[in-house]
């Protein structure tokens, strides 16, 4: 009994190592690609200077904004100032625990997994709210204002377009959704809630075009206008670590996790069919970030609470009951 | 065994030490905001008792209720109505000490009377866990009155925050 706590206290300890160690190569590689694809979006080489290809430009980056001077501005709330990148952090960090990468690379099975996400993932508004309240800055307030107004109203298409597929599989469980799918994947099965996921997740994670809480020619940068250094890039490694946790719901949910064709590569063939999912669609959210222009407000706002939400509660309604006919 | 129980002991002070400290924050700060994160953080810790009591479907709703909505939704009307900086200059406190007695002392008395009416059942002798399956059930069946209840009360605070919002005939947007 004794060596087994103690072997999953050293699991836990590893695995929690690992977990951050990736949202720091996450950040990295996304980092990357998107600068690279943005660059040939627009016609222009991009990163070129550091390593072939500008590769290590993001490692110099990182390096440089470790040693940057933390500033706090005179008439900020310090404590809410420097404890809001943390609690941007911790949120992001744990769902990746409940995350399916194969069928045994994962932390903990827990039976309310999904529910585990959405939960902790609601942590991250009161952080941008903290930032944008405690900055005492004009932009960091409207920005904070824009950014929990949309992420309360997309929040509910998306638990409407997941709950669908909750009522086909009848558990939380992230692995047992995975497993349900061994012949079917549900964005065939679900179309509509699929595309309500996606259009919700880029609400979600404030990414372009629904990315007014940082858009740049109006409020400067936002809820992190007054960050420097290492406050600035926990948000940033937050905002990238909660696009790969958004797009491996969609890889569980929709794409059906793990499976794939088998690859050669054995017991890992499984990990890499995810990361190709959650990858393809970080990609894709990239690609649309540089292809369409940022909405306005007030029509991000109709969207979601005057077509959105009335298609997910249709789709949730047919979906009952199809389950139960 | 020896050591699982030191852990478990050891979760169970902190979730007690942040529920106490959160409390303590939100009711001793003379800053709004501080006061709303010290409720945030109590909330916090009651979700880890939650799951220390092995229920975590009802921690993971007090996470996504509690703090994720209900927190959030105070500090957004607090954010549009001061800034850092004249906090520090006015000190904004409670002027209604009063009314503020008789609602702690009222709530204080009702859950006296909760716990002295409530009959303790030992965790070894409770027949089912607070599972999802028996939630569901038990709020779809012999709670459904009250839960149905509830959702009246919602929805007159959806019509009433509507009718709030609309503002006077003619204006439109």
């Amino acid at each position: 009994m004794e060596t087994a706590v103690l072997y999953e206290l050293l699991r836990m300890l590893i695995s929690v190592v690992l977990v951050v160690a990736f949202v720091f190569i996450n950040a990295l590689i996304m980092g990357y690609l998107e600068r690279k694809i943005s660059a040939h979006i627009q016609r222009r080489p991009g990163l070129m200077e550091v390593g072939p290809h500008g590769i290590l430009q993001l490692v110099i980056d990182g390096l440089k904004l470790i040693g940057k001077q933390l500033i706090v501005p005179k008439d900020a709330d310090r404590t809410l100032f420097r404890a809001a990148p943390l609690l941007s952090f911790a949120p992001v960090v744990l769902p990746l625990i409940v995350i399916p990468f194969s069928p045994k690379l994962q932390v903990r099975d827990f039976d309310v997994g999904l529910i585990f996400i959405l939960a902790i993932s609601s942590l991250n508004v009161l952080a941008i709210l903290m930032a944008g309240w405690g900055s005492n800055n004009k932009y960091s307030l409207f920005g904070a204002m824009r950014s929990v107004a949309q992420n309360i109203s997309y929040e509910i298409p998306m638990l409407l377009s997941l709950l669908a597929v909750i009522l086909m599989t009848n558990t939380f469980s992230m692995q047992g959704i995975v497993q349900a799918q061994g012949k079917i994947w549900f964005f065939l099965v679900q179309p509509v809630a699929f595309l309500i996921y996606i259009v919700a997740s880029f609400a979600e994670t404030n990414r372009a075009p629904f990315d007014l809480p940082e858009a740049e020619s109006e409020l400067t940068a936002g809820y992190h206008t007054e960050y420097s250094g290492m406050g600035f890039s926990l948000f940033m490694l937050a905002e990238y670590a909660n696009m790969f946790v958004v797009c491996s719901i969609a890889t569980v949910l929709f794409l059906g996790g793990w499976h794939g064709i088998p690859l050669p590569f054995g017991a890992y063939s499984g990990a890499i069919w995810f990361f190709i999912k959650a990858y393809g669609l970080m990609v894709f959210m990239i690609w649309v970030r540089w292809t369409y222009p940022r909405t306005r407000f007030d029509q991000l706002m109709n969207f979601c609470w005057k077509y959105m939400i009335p298609f997910a509660l249709v789709n949730l309604l047919v979906t009952a009951v199809l389950v139960k006919l | 065994m020896i050591l699982y129980q030191y852990i478990t002991e050891a979760l169970f002070f902190a979730f007690i030490l942040l529920v106490f400290f959160g409390g303590l924050l939100a009711v001793r700060t003379r800053i709004l905001m501080h006061a709303v994160l010290g409720l945030a953080v109590s909330l916090l810790g009651v979700a880890g008792l939650y799951f220390y009591l092995g229920s975590p479907f009802l921690a993971m709703m007090q996470i996504l209720i509690y703090v994720g909505a209900v927190c959030i939704m105070i500090v957004f009307g607090i954010m549009v109505g001061y800034t850092p900086s004249q906090v520090q200059r006015e000190g904004i406190t409670g002027k209604n000490t009063f009314l503020a007695m008789l609602s702690s002392i009222l709530v204080f008395l009702l859950l006296l009377v909760a716990l002295s009416r409530t009959i303790w059942v030992p965790s070894a002798s409770r027949i089912g866990d607070f599972t999802l399956p028996y939630l569901g059930e038990s709020l779809l069946y012999q709670y459904c009155l009250a839960f149905e209840l509830i959702s009246v009360v919602l929805l007159a605070a959806i019509v009433g925050a509507i009718v709030l919002a609309r503002g006077k005939k003619g204006e439109h947007f």
